[in-house]
């Protein structure tokens, strides 16, 4: 019982703040709809055991996507009349092939509690134990027999984020700032630097 | 009794909202790239309801690699658009195809 409440209340909000998420007037606040869904979504799956994906998804997510698309909805300076423009043409549209998309969804599951078609069944290399937890498993699992998938994974970030890093780079022109000359300031004595005064009352210093 | 069948119905709309959210805001790049972000977490959220249906972690491995790839996608998505409007003043992706290489 406290299940299925848990489970009607956690997809209510990821579905509302979803529609928030394309509905929304302000990039911003479609962000933090968006921060939302994402976590009612991991609520969603710690409710079926999957702990690991769920805090990777707060984690991953709340604490680096959605913070990363702020900092560039913020730092770019967007005209939200202009953005909004065409909403209300593009509308027809999108509801149609939203309409038909979602048909096709409810027609492949409706035929699946039919009955549905049998593809086999898992080979029993992958289940979890009983005595382990999820987070167990799954790391046993992934730096086991998955160890390549893990691997490609890592190498897909560290691309990512080295065409980041290439793509938003911007070389220094020349002469436009001010450069460190090391020489130079070796170079340099007290002497030249410094000069000793010894006014008389009242002159002041000529420099 | 709360079963499969609901995740994966979550996961539909979840889809067909990202789906929408791509057509409605055809002028506004980051809003379609969050749109993007909401397909992706249906799919995870149905790879990991069938992970648990069929008692087989590989969905959840599989949903991993999902999740780094949209956060890759994110990155690279975002970093486009910085310098796309430090060139052109404004993100308006109609006239995107005046970049030409």
């Amino acid at each position: 019982m406290i299940q299925a409440i848990a489970f009607y209340f956690f997809a209510t909000i990821v579905v509302a703040s979803a529609v928030m998420v394309v509905m929304a007037r302000n990039p911003v606040h479609s962000v933090l709809w968006l921060i939302l869904t994402f976590f009612n979504a991991a609520g969603l799956m710690v409710l079926v055991g999957a702990e690991f994906i769920a805090m990777l998804l707060v984690i991953v997510y709340v604490g680096a996507v959605a913070v990363l698309f702020l900092f560039v909805v913020m730092m770019l300076d967007i005209d939200l009349a202009a953005m909004r423009a065409g909403f209300s043409r593009n509308a027809p549209l999108g509801l149609l092939i939203a309409a038909v998309l979602l048909a096709e969804l409810l027609l492949a599951v409706g035929a699946y509690s039919a009955g549905g078609l049998s593809l086999g069944s898992p080979d029993g290399a992958a289940v979890q134990a009983a005595d382990k937890s999820n987070i167990e498993a799954l790391g046993a699992l992934l730096y086991g027999r998955y160890i390549a998938l893990f691997e490609i994974a890592g190498i897909i970030l560290l691309v990512a984020m080295i065409g980041a890093i290439v793509l938003t780079f911007q070389a220094p022109k020349p002469g436009a700032r001010a450069r460190q000359d090391v020489g130079k300031q070796t170079r340099r004595r007290p002497e030249d630097a410094t000069v000793m005064k010894n006014p008389e009352i009242g002159q002041g210093v000529e420099l | 009794m709360i079963g499969v069948e609901h995740y994966l119905t979550v996961g539909a709309i979840l889809f067909v909202l990202g789906v929408l959210g791509i057509f409605l805001n055809r002028k506004n790049v980051i809003v379609i790239l969050m749109a993007v972000e909401l397909i992706l977490l249906a799919v995870n959220l149905n790879l990991v309801a069938f992970s648990a249906f069929m008692q087989d972690l590989v969905g959840q491995v599989f949903a991993m690699l999902v999740l780094t790839v949209a956060a890759a996608e994110a990155a690279i998505g975002l970093a486009i658009l910085v310098i796309y409007f430090r060139t052109r003043g404004s993100i308006a992706v109609d006239d995107i195809n005046r970049m030409k290489g």
